[in-house]
């Protein structure tokens, strides 16, 4: 991969980690007895190593120029490794932390192992380690077919996607020592902040310089939904993660809002969080390998371009709904509830036209486990965004609010929508960029999607038994006119919903296993096969694909 | 019309501005509004701030996570001002940066948590819930009481919190490692300050127990002990509205 | 610029942009001329794509 980098690209990559380097050796002088030191080393660290790897290909011969007649793919490949290694380890912390909360003495009495530090290292984990390189690696595949383009040059999609990594790494550690803003799904804290924001705009930048660079008069809608999903949420982590830190030799910082305005501020990217990382992104996957998949065009592309502007227009409102009958102003609670419940309309526009592109085909979604993953998808993502409308009206959110059925529905998103279409995307993704005909076992894909689909089942209706009986005891009167229970009877009643969540996490997380490696043992056949063919092994294949895509 | 969203897109940088337009609009009209107001948070003249020490007690409580599994916001609903007193106002939370009105109860809700247990039943309960609640599912903090509690750098949080618009006076400040070790050792030299700054409805107590030592714990049962408690706002607003 | 006025206006003003908005939007997916472009747009995805045009 790096004889791939052009001679003068090595050395950019090379000042671009010494730089690094340095000011991770700056973090660790200046935060000296504060746990700053200790991720200024791991930035230090992780330069110096990547700077040796670079090293060690200094002198391979330049790359042939026929590599520009070709797309560059191997920051794909890398991605889709780097996500399966994340999906794996963040979904066992989850079922882990899951287990917690049935079996709560299994912390042993250590820090990190507790489970406050351990719940963020889950859901950023899967997030942003497994949902955010899976975004990347796929936006950059989508936006070269449908833009008929390679991408511009060959060391800012590496800069992406290695500083995104080291952005979660930081946040992982971050969270296990302690460090968080406690602000939810935005936990790192400043000097994470502004290195994702330099990433984000080489990003950004990025994909303009494709798009620019494009063969076609028109813009596909996937990258509508990508671009969306890059614009809006550089636009939310600025503003909701502005913070002044203690000092530069502090890790700790203080957010620059505080009460109301920091609860409305934090949910309205809380909830755009939801709407542009975990919808848009992998609307703008759906959009493009659901089609490819199914050999069918979208069935509507009018309705695409519509749900496009509808969900982009409607989501930013509806943030509010997270603080039904807190001490917000209740017109913003109302505005938000309102702007929810119209969001279902091209929510649904978007599942129905995915479910339409299909009708016609559902021999091939009986037939193809990978096709089914997508339909299972855009039907979960029907039904959570059902399920979100509902739960943002006031009375609903009454009973739901604090409870596990907010995780119940959370899951069903994430579970049942974005893992799905991630999966079935990587499963179609995978042979054509290993260059095989197929995953190296069909079968597999086959129990994979049976334990996901289990795996989802179980998680949802556990938690929403559980969230509703909650929401139903704290609420419950005896005949003399109190509380009929009290708060810890409640817990006690979780108990055997938390182990079945747990279990049904377990199926989830032995799926994703499976997934990982029916993918690295494609990635192996690939590699005999080259080496076979010229002797060479980590050399890109830039011969033109003789193997037939799928969809062809 | 549509040769003009046609020259959009082949732009994709016109398409850029039209997604933000569009997306930004939202957050604006509605977190724009709650900055102007003074209305969205209720005066309250003995409104205080944190001390010192409250505020190492907070930043612990971010650091282990308890806003993940503990709410501090009582919504206006019967049954929650029933069950943990009177609802939360905004003003309450002025102060709070980042605010901690939590997502989740796995346990209950804390904001009137302050004078509710004692010391030492907090203490207890920290150690190891179990031993307090036998049916808890709290993890155990048991490193809470032997770690120390960092304050040599206590006046820059105060200093950062003054910055953010917390209204620290340079004398707080400047007294802050030493408010910070006297509110918990009542028979200290440095004791006297605390109360003197903060207010006499400061509690200045040993908090873990064992004097001397300024342990993580002291820092934690501090801040969860004044929960509710900066100011009586609430408190007279239910009483009020009963009347 | 007090309290008031600002969400009298976000109140009233967000349902008129609603509206515009959804009237641009929708006229532009149904105008005529649009109609040949979004067609090749969906079909070209499923063309052989294995190498960029230049």
């Amino acid at each position: 991969m790096i004889s791939g980098l052009t001679v003068s690209e090595r050395q950019s990559a090379l000042l671009i980690l010494i730089v690094m380097a340095f000011v991770g050796l700056a973090m660790a002088g200046v935060g000296r007895g504060d746990l700053l030191g200790v991720h200024g080393g791991i930035v230090l660290m992780i330069s110096v190593a990547l700077s040796f790897a670079v090293i060690g290909h200094y002198y391979d011969p330049e790359p042939p120029a026929e590599r520009l007649a070709e797309y560059y793919d191997d920051p794909t490949r890398v991605g889709i490794v780097l996500a399966m290694i994340w999906a794996v380890v963040a979904m066992a912390v989850g079922v882990w932390v899951a287990a917690l909360l049935a079996w709560p003495d299994m912390t042993w009495d250590v820090g990190w192992l507790s489970f406050g530090r351990l719940r963020p290292v889950h859901t950023s984990g899967v997030i942003f380690g497994f949902g955010g390189n899976a975004l990347i690696a796929t936006s950059f595949h989508v936006l070269q077919r449908t833009s008929r383009a390679r991408l511009p040059d060959q060391i800012s999609p590496w800069f992406v996607l290695i500083g995104y990594n080291l952005f979660c790494v930081i946040a992982a550690t971050g969270y296990l020592m302690g460090l968080t803003q406690s602000k939810e799904y935005a936990e790192p804290e400043w000097y994470a902040d502004l290195w994702l924001v330099i990433v984000w705009v080489t990003y950004f930048v990025l994909y303009l310089r494709t798009l620019q660079r494009r063969q076609e008069p028109h813009i596909y809608v996937a990258n509508w939904y990508y671009m969306a999903f890059i614009l809006v949420v550089a636009v939310l982590h600025i503003v909701n993660n502005l913070a002044v830190p203690v000092s530069l030799g502090h890790a700790k910082s203080y957010s620059l809002f505080s009460g109301v305005q920091d609860a409305m501020t934090q949910w309205w990217y809380g909830h755009n969080a939801v709407a542009f990382f975990l919808t848009a992104g992998f609307l703008g996957m759906m959009y493009y390998y659901l089609p490819k998949r199914a050999g069918r065009p979208i069935f509507s592309y009018r309705l695409s371009i519509i749900s496009f502007w509808g969900i982009t227009f409607m989501y930013m409102w509806a943030g509010s709904h997270h603080l039904h009958y807190t001490a917000l102003p209740q017109w913003v609670q109302t505005l938000g509830m309102t702007f929810s419940i119209v969001l279902l309309v091209p929510s649904w526009a978007s599942a129905g036209n995915a479910l339409a592109t299909l009708n016609g085909a559902w021999f091939k979604v009986r037939d193809d486990a990978t096709l089914r993953f997508m339909m299972v998808a855009a039907v979960f993502y029907g039904l959570a965004t059902f399920e979100g409308s509902f739960m943002a009206i006031r009375a609903v959110n009454s009973l739901s609010h604090y409870t596990d059925w907010t995780i119940g529905h959370v899951h069903g998103g994430a579970l049942g929508w974005v893992a799905m279409i991630t999966f079935g995307s990587f499963y179609a993704l995978v042979p054509w960029m290993w260059r095989q005909e197929r995953m190296y076992s069909p079968k597999l894909v086959e129990v994979h999607f049976w334990l996901a689909l289990s795996g989802t089942i179980v998680y949802v209706f556990a938690m929403w038994n559980s969230g509703i009986i909650q929401g139903l005891m704290w609420r419950t009167y005896n005949e003399n006119g109190t509380l009929a229970y009290s708060f810890i009877d409640s817990v006690v009643a979780m108990h055997p919903y938390y182990i079945a969540r747990a279990f049904g996490g377990f199926l989830f997380l032995l799926g994703a296993i499976v997934c990982a490696y029916n993918i690295w043992m494609t990635i192996r056949l690939s590699k005999a096969k080259v080496v076979t063919e010229d002797g060479k092994t980590d050399v890109p294949v830039l011969e033109p694909a003789t193997v037939l895509q799928a969809g062809e | 019309m549509p040769e003009a969203h046609r020259k959009l897109e082949r732009n994709a940088i016109g398409f850029v501005l039209a997604i933000i337009g569009v997306s930004a609009i939202g957050g604006l009209v509605e977190i724009a509004p709650l900055f102007t107001i003074h209305e969205t948070v209720e005066t309250a003249k003995d409104m205080r701030v944190y001390t010192p020490l409250e505020v190492a007690g907070r930043n612990i409580y971010i650091r282990e996570g308890c806003y993940a599994c503990h709410s501090q916001m009582i919504r206006t609903l019967r049954d929650e001002v029933e069950r943990y007193g009177p609802y939360s106002l905004a003003v309450e939370s002025k102060y709070d940066h980042p605010m901690l009105w939590g997502s989740k109860r796995t346990g209950p809700d804390l904001a009137r948590l302050g004078n509710k247990y004692s010391d030492a039943w907090h203490v207890a309960h920290l150690i190891n819930p179990r031993h307090v609640v036998p049916q808890s599912v709290m993890p155990r903090y048991g490193w809470l009481m032997r770690n120390e509690v960092r304050i040599d750098d206590a006046g820059q949080h105060l200093a950062a919190l003054r910055v953010v618009g917390v209204p620290y006076t340079d004398e707080m400040i400047a007294n802050a490692t030493k408010d910070a070790y006297g509110q918990a050792n009542p028979d200290s030299d440095q004791a006297a300050g605390v109360t003197q700054r903060y207010g006499e409805a400061t509690n200045v107590r040993t908090f873990d127990g064992e004097p001397g030592r300024l342990t993580e714990m002291d820092a934690l049962v501090a801040y969860l002990q004044v929960l509710g408690h900066l100011t009586d706002a609430a408190y007279k607003q239910t009483s009020s509205a009963k009347e | 610029m007090d309290y008031h006025t600002i969400v009298g206006f976000s109140k009233s003003w967000g349902l008129f942009y609603l509206i515009g908005l959804a009237i641009v939007v929708v006229a532009y997916a149904f105008w005529p001329g649009n109609r040949k472009r979004f067609n090749r747009a969906k079909n070209s995805i499923l063309d052989k794509d294995d190498r960029p045009r230049s």
